[in-house]
């Protein structure tokens, strides 16, 4: 499948699902047969060009892909205003936000819903933080006729009422999760108990790439159509590829999706921006700027947690990157020094959300109101013949509520 | 290990009772580790509360919450299990819990505090045969054995992989599923123990969902131990500090109906 050199930055992860140190197969006994079968399968699809035939068709004809490669010149201009002379990048967007269901999560549940049904199985669940993977596993349930179950934090069905209602109307069971701080993390610890309840018919539709080995290296496959796209699109536009990459990291979907087909490129910079929350000396869930090397929800990976290696709230204005950790993929590009990583807090994101409003007239959600804060920082560093391309990988409809509740607003 | 080997008798099913490490408090532990003693317990396994207990009921998950909510740390849990040894110098202790926990300060690190506290052996809820040396190999380094589990998943194929480097006992999950739900049918409990019996000779302990005296010496009549959790974790929560005779009470009616079993 991987046909790159050994010294490449792409042919991860090991056949035992190991980034080096992180990754892997942490799972209870009664999930080991499951995910090793799932293994299996995703082998088989991958070599069989009928999966990928029917994988991209979907993608262009329901998706709407390829998204639109997009030159932000009003946003590139007011950074302009307030950079040094001669500074301030040419800032790009990848368009995943204009996807059906409005995220880059539609992306994943495509590739995955079609490997369950490969598997025979006749049951999907999923957890969702922010709501865009609930709502984009319920949309792929209802397109393909299969029951789904969703799992949501109590707190996040509170802050992300259009995406509950959007679910129970393509026709989801969703189940509040009300213990811990009843969030993401939560809500991907229930959708295990159901899943080693009912393996026999049940597909986990996880929506970032972690979990246990091979969800990692799947949803980043999946996940890498925004950076094949982007890199042909950036080359057939401007005839060469962007001087730097940046993306939000919550679990790191979007973000390796975009970053993976780039790896093996050493003049593409890249930049994963993790949610600061309230500040990094405070509640956040910056996992690899405050975090340390544990296990859960069954790779081992960053992880904010104590010192007994009991996990530690998150917190982030931004319901989908509300989560403890990271894929594993990212921590050991962070081990490696091929990717950067860095932080905004829930303020400079909201600057960002309403930046890229009046600017471009573009909603965009907070999970990439948070790149967005990190481009306008990298800019006004970067001459202006330099590109910067964001992923902006999510539309904000879904966050005006939580976004009018901060600006102290009422609607 | 010695200890745990000796702790199946030939004659009758052990006994394996669970309960979590500081609920509801770490000065409440002791006294109810005695009672599961007294009432007749042959292996004590030892719960280590996890924020995050992906494979456990809502019993287990509130018990952890209430053990850390408590201010349980890891040094208190080695420190109920040292005394707890000093008490009882020969009933086998088995410390249960998740990942995290077990290796954050490094696998080496948690074998020496096992063997330091006088802990028999470890089972890992979420490490499987394909991540052992993460924790296995410094725990059988030290002799501290490590406990596998095989389940209604665990096929043919797959058995032999949970056998390889698996010591003290195994221990079937009669149930896919989470802890302290519904018990698996009898039929099924005796097939499965045949087969895995067929595979190893270790002993074999089937635990998942069992709550009554009945169901305890149903399983005893077929395999070398049954394991009890969720229905005494639910006492403590009941009586909280109170709970130890309460508990006593009802592992002696387990203890009493295993004893039992093989006679009618």
């Amino acid at each position: 499948m991987n046909d790159t050199p050994p010294n490449s930055f792409r042919n991860m992860p090991d056949d035992r699902g190991h980034f080096g140190e992180f990754g892997g197969r942490y799972v209870a006994e009664t999930l080991m047969p499951l995910i090793l079968d799932l293994e299996k399968h995703y082998r088989a699809a991958q070599a069989d060009p009928a999966f990928e035939e029917q994988f991209n068709d979907l993608l262009q004809n329901y998706v709407g892909r390829p998204s639109p490669l997009y030159y932000a010149e009003s946003l590139t201009e007011e950074v302009r205003k307030d950079a040094p002379d001669g500074k301030g990048a040419q800032i790009w967007f990848k368009r995943d936000e204009l996807n059906h269901t409005g995220a880059h999560k539609i992306n994943n549940c495509i590739g995955q819903i079609l490997l369950a049904m490969r598997m025979g199985k006749t049951r999907i669940i999923a957890e969702t933080g922010a709501g865009q993977h609930g709502v984009a596993t319920a949309t792929v349930c209802a397109r393909f006729g299969l029951p789904c179950t969703i799992f949501m934090g109590a707190t996040d069905v509170a802050r992300q009422k259009p995406n509950l209602f959007r679910m129970k109307l393509l026709g989801a069971e969703v189940v509040p999760v009300t213990s811990g701080a009843a969030t993401l993390k939560d809500a991907m610890n229930e959708a295990l108990r159901d899943w080693v309840a009912n393996v026999h018919d049940t597909f986990y539709i996880i929506g970032t790439a972690a979990g246990p080995h091979p969800y990692p290296e799947l949803v980043r496959d999946f996940q890498s159509v925004i950076g094949k796209e982007a890199r042909a699109q950036m080359l057939d536009r401007v005839g060469r590829l962007p001087d730097m990459l940046v993306a939000a990291i919550g679990g790191g979907s979007n973000a390796i999706g975009l970053f993976h087909p780039f790896l093996d490129d050493p003049d593409v910079k890249m930049l994963g921006i993790e949610a600061a929350g309230h500040g990094l000396d405070k509640q956040h869930a910056a996992s690899l700027a405050g975090g340390g090397p544990g296990i859960l929800h069954g790779n081992k990976t960053y992880l904010l947690q104590d010192e007994d290696g009991q996990i530690t709230e998150a917190h982030s204005i931004s319901a989908g990157l509300d989560y403890p950790g990271i894929g594993p993929e990212h921590s050991w590009l962070k081990e490696s020094g091929r990717v950067d990583y860095d932080s905004a807090t829930d303020t400079e994101a909201l600057d960002a959300f309403q930046l890229l409003c009046r600017t471009e007239g573009i909603i965009p959600a907070l999970e990439p109101s948070h790149a967005i804060a990190a481009v306008t920082r990298e800019a006004v560093k970067m001459d202006r013949d330099k590109i910067i391309l964001a992923n902006l990988c999510g539309r904000g409809d879904k966050d005006i509520f939580t976004v009018a509740e901060a600006l102290g607003t009422e609607i | 290990m010695t200890r745990l080997s000796q702790s199946f008798p030939p004659n009758r099913a052990a006994l394996v009772a669970f309960v979590t490490a500081g609920d509801p408090t770490p000065a409440d532990t002791g006294a109810i580790l005695d009672a599961l003693v007294e009432g007749g317990a042959d292996v004590i396994e030892l719960g280590m509360p996890f924020t995050d207990p992906m494979a456990d009921g809502p019993s287990i998950q509130e018990a952890d919450i209430r053990s850390l909510a408590a201010g349980t740390k890891t040094a208190d849990i080695f420190r109920i299990a040292k005394e707890f040894r000093e008490r009882h110098p020969d009933t086998p202790l088995v410390l249960m819990g998740y990942a995290n926990p077990m290796t954050i300060r490094g696998s080496e690190w948690f074998a020496d505090a096992c063997v330091a506290a006088g802990v028999d052996a470890v089972i890992c809820v979420d490490i499987p045969a394909e991540e052992d040396e993460s924790l296995g190999d410094a725990l059988r380094a030290k002799d501290v054995a490590v406990i596998r589990l095989a389940t209604p998943t665990t096929d043919a194929e797959r058995l032999p992989q949970i056998l390889n480097n698996a010591s003290g006992f195994l221990y079937y999950v009669s149930v896919a599923g989470i802890t302290g739900q519904q018990q698996a049918a009898q039929a099924s409990i005796e097939e499965a123990v045949t087969r895995l019996k067929a595979g190893t000779d270790l002993p074999v302990a089937v635990g998942f969902g069992v709550r009554t005296p009945e169901q305890a010496a149903d399983i005893a009549k077929v395999a070398d131990g049954v394991v009890v959790g969720s229905a005494i974790v639910e006492i403590v929560g009941e009586h909280g500090k109170d709970a130890a005779p309460y508990v006593r009470d009802y592992v002696k009616s387990l203890s009493d109906a295993i004893r039992t079993a093989r006679e009618i």
